[in-house]
């Protein structure tokens, strides 16, 4: 995974609460078998006119939104579906950074094993981000996760907090299935213990009488 | 010993490996697989010379793009197909037992879990979908995860995980005539919104949660997403044993004795500490039909589309706004006045045997109204199929003018043919009325599926409690 340790960019604001992520990848993109090319599809709906005309409307067709790298949002963004789909196509819209109040759990998990940093702000910060983006022609900000601070093309400064494993997994752009496979012997010793939870009934000797109509 | 929550008792027994300041990595159990959020991960795992470390524990089942008609023709659609065959050659190739689309024990992976034993108490189990909450109403801790983490999953059988806040939500007092464990849930999210459960896992308890038969736990649970909540448990009891005996993948004779008896010890300590606690009357609910476009938006059969006025956040408001604007309802509408052009009883929440034969009584003898473009009964499982069609139920329905589906997600989500049109309007059992969810441009009303069998025969909502149901 692609390291992330600062990034500068234009910012745009996306104002709508619980943007979630059947509005980000709808549905008909999902039966792709690569990570590649989503970003064409991101906010689809939303984004095109029928004919896959872009609508002059929407906030990411605005030119002066062109080239945006970090996208602003409201609260809950990415709730919903698993759909890793939906980081894969932020990705590769080209966002590296995404801001808002919360986000869905699950979507802010995917944001992790992609290379996007999401960032969580009070509502009040978020507040003056969407009016500042507003007024300036070209809202930019510099997003510095090793000194986890903000600045923006105004000089304003904020902080941000982040959990310092997560920081450690984007800084170093971590493998976390070779960092796991580190621990392999723990969880073969795991799985030779017999643990209580579980009771694994053989399945092999279950009869689930399969038909291969085929 | 301090009383542990049913979550900590999972949570605790899980731990692979534990570090200060660090998450934890926890052992699945179980890992569930479908054709939509899989062929990524294996190609990950492909890529990275990585082998499928438990294929004994992981399964796999053609569910969300699946045609619920005509299964024995060629598949046209070319992606689909495309999915079908790479889920067929990467469990193959590593050895993940598949119940494909003709298999008879195929139906939607939520279904089947819990029907063939796979799901039980105890249990860690994920699955590349959110609606894995499904499964927490075994007492399993369940929950939905990324592709990335399937593949994680499939290498190393382990998630690297933090751990979930707690939040009780008691339901107390008994469930009136009428009301179903969607209306429960629905309910719930009602009062909670959206994104109260985010960073929690929820524990439903009290009364009126006790009384649910595991179907009826399994749509309340099911929808603990939609609550924001990765996970909603219910603690495993007598109700719990009894569903799981005699199922294929659950252990037998002594064993089962042994398992039965361990399960019923997970259920939350007396004294046991939450994050947060809830206590809600459920004598209070009345029948639920969702107007916006997500599932908080959601109100009494009884009530008016809300005035986008009444809603004092600023956001709020705005979101309400575009909410029936999409939805093409005016403010002060009265619930039971919205005429549908469909009908859709189906999905992970709301197709199980249970769920059909409470919609099928309720429609016998009588006929869909002839306003409806359509009304689809798609079972959610072929076991679920099978059964019903043993009890008469097939036939109900299709006099009744619905048509009678094959197993799968169907007009949940519209990845196959079963779409709902732009601007049309659906009574749905299904649990995400987000814009464009069942087709793009439709309009989903979520429901109970006594709510949209009564839909389905008046062509509009009508509160149920005035037809004769006894609301299991
Ligand atoms: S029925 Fe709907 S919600 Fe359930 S797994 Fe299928 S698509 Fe997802």
């Amino acid at each position: 995974m692609k390291p992330f340790s600062k990034h500068s960019g234009l910012l745009v604001p996306l104002d709508r609460v619980n943007v979630d992520t059947d509005q980000m990848v709808p549905k008909q993109f999902l039966k792709a078998l690569t990570r590649a090319g989503f970003g064409k599809n991101l906010f689809y709906d939303w984004r095109y006119l029928p004919g896959e005309i872009p609508n002059p409307e929407f906030v990411l067709n605005l030119p002066r939104y062109r080239g945006a790298s970090i996208l602003l949002a409201r609260h809950n963004f990415g709730c919903g579906s698993s759909r890793e789909h939906a980081v894969w196509a932020v990705m590769d819209y080209g966002f590296r950074v995404v801001i808002a109040p919360s986000f869905g759990d699950i979507f802010y998990n995917n944001c992790f094993k992609n290379g996007v940093l999401p960032i969580r702000l009070p509502e009040s910060e978020i507040d003056e981000m969407f009016r500042a983006a507003k007024e300036a022609g070209s809202y930019r900000l510099t997003v510095d996760l090793e000194s986890q601070s903000i600045t923006d093309s105004q000089g304003r400064s904020i902080g941000f907090e982040i959990d310092p494993s997560r920081r450690e997994v984007l800084l170093q752009g971590l493998d976390d299935i070779g960092v796991t496979l580190r621990h392999e012997e723990r969880i073969t010793q795991f799985e030779n213990r017999a643990h209580p939870s579980a009771p694994l009934y053989d399945p092999a000797s279950v009869d689930v009488r399969i038909t291969s109509g085929q | 010993m301090t009383p542990r929550t049913l979550f900590e008792k999972i949570w605790e027994s899980h731990l692979v490996h534990e570090e200060a300041g660090q998450p934890s990595l926890l052992y699945i159990d179980r890992h569930l697989i479908h054709e939509g959020t899989s062929p990524q991960a294996f190609a990950g795992l492909k890529e990275a010379g990585r082998k499928v470390r438990r294929p004994d524990l992981t399964f796999a089942v053609m569910d969300h793009s699946v045609p619920t008609v005509h299964r024995e023709l060629p598949i046209l659609d070319a992606d689909a197909m495309g999915q079908f065959e790479a889920l067929a050659r990467n469990c193959r190739e590593t050895g993940v037992r598949l119940f494909d689309m003709n298999s008879r024990n195929q139906g939607i992976v939520h279904v089947i879990g819990p029907e063939l034993g796979i799901t039980q108490p105890g249990q860690t189990i994920v699955c590349g979908d959110s609606h894995t909450s499904t499964h927490g109403a075994f007492g399993a801790l369940a929950f939905g995860i990324g592709t990335s983490e399937v593949e994680h999953v499939l290498a190393t059988q382990c998630l690297v995980q933090f751990k979930s806040q707690t939040m009780l939500i008691r339901m107390n007092g008994r469930r009136p005539r009428g009301i179903t464990a969607k209306d429960l849930v629905l309910y719930i999210i009602g009062r909670l919104g959206i994104a109260a459960g985010t960073g929690y896992v929820f524990e439903y308890a009290g009364e009126a949660i006790r009384g649910l038969s595991m179907e009826g736990r399994m749509t309340l649970c099911n929808m603990s997403i939609e609550g924001g909540a990765r996970a909603g448990m219910v603690a495993p009891d007598d109700t719990t044993v009894s569903y799981l005996e005699g199922r294929p993948f659950v252990p037998r004779g002594k064993d089962f004795q042994v398992a039965a008896d361990h399960w019923k010890s997970l259920a939350s300590d007396t004294g046991a500490r939450y994050d947060r606690e809830l206590d809600l009357d459920a004598t209070q609910v009345v029948p639920q039909v969702t107007w916006g476009t997500n599932p908080g938006m959601v109100t009494g059969v009884t009530n008016r589309v809300p005035d986008p006025g009444s809603f004092t956040e600023n956001g709020d408001r705005k979101a309400v706004e575009s909410a029936l604007e999409y939805m093409g309802l005016i403010p002060g509408t009265p619930i039971v006045d919205i005429p549908l052009d469909r009908v859709f009883i189906g999905s992970c929440t709301n197709s199980r045997l249970e769920d059909l034969r409470m919609a099928a009584r309720l429609v016998a003898g009588k006929h869909i109204s002839a306003h409806l473009k359509q009304a689809l009964v798609v079972p959610g499982s072929r076991v679920v199929k099978a059964q019903a069609e043993a009890e008469g139920l097939d036939r109900i329905f299709t006099d009744a003018g619905f048509e009678w589906r094959d197993a799968g997600c169907s007009m949940c989500i519209g990845m196959n043919d079963d779409r709902l049109p732009s601007g049309e309007r659906c009574a749905s059992t299904s649990n995400r009325n987000f814009e464009g969810r069942q087709g793009k441009g439709g309009r989903t009303h979520l429901v109970s599926p006594i709510m949209a069998a009564a839909a389905a025969l008046a062509g509009h909502f009508v509160d149920v409690r005035e037809m004769n149901v006894d609301g299991e």
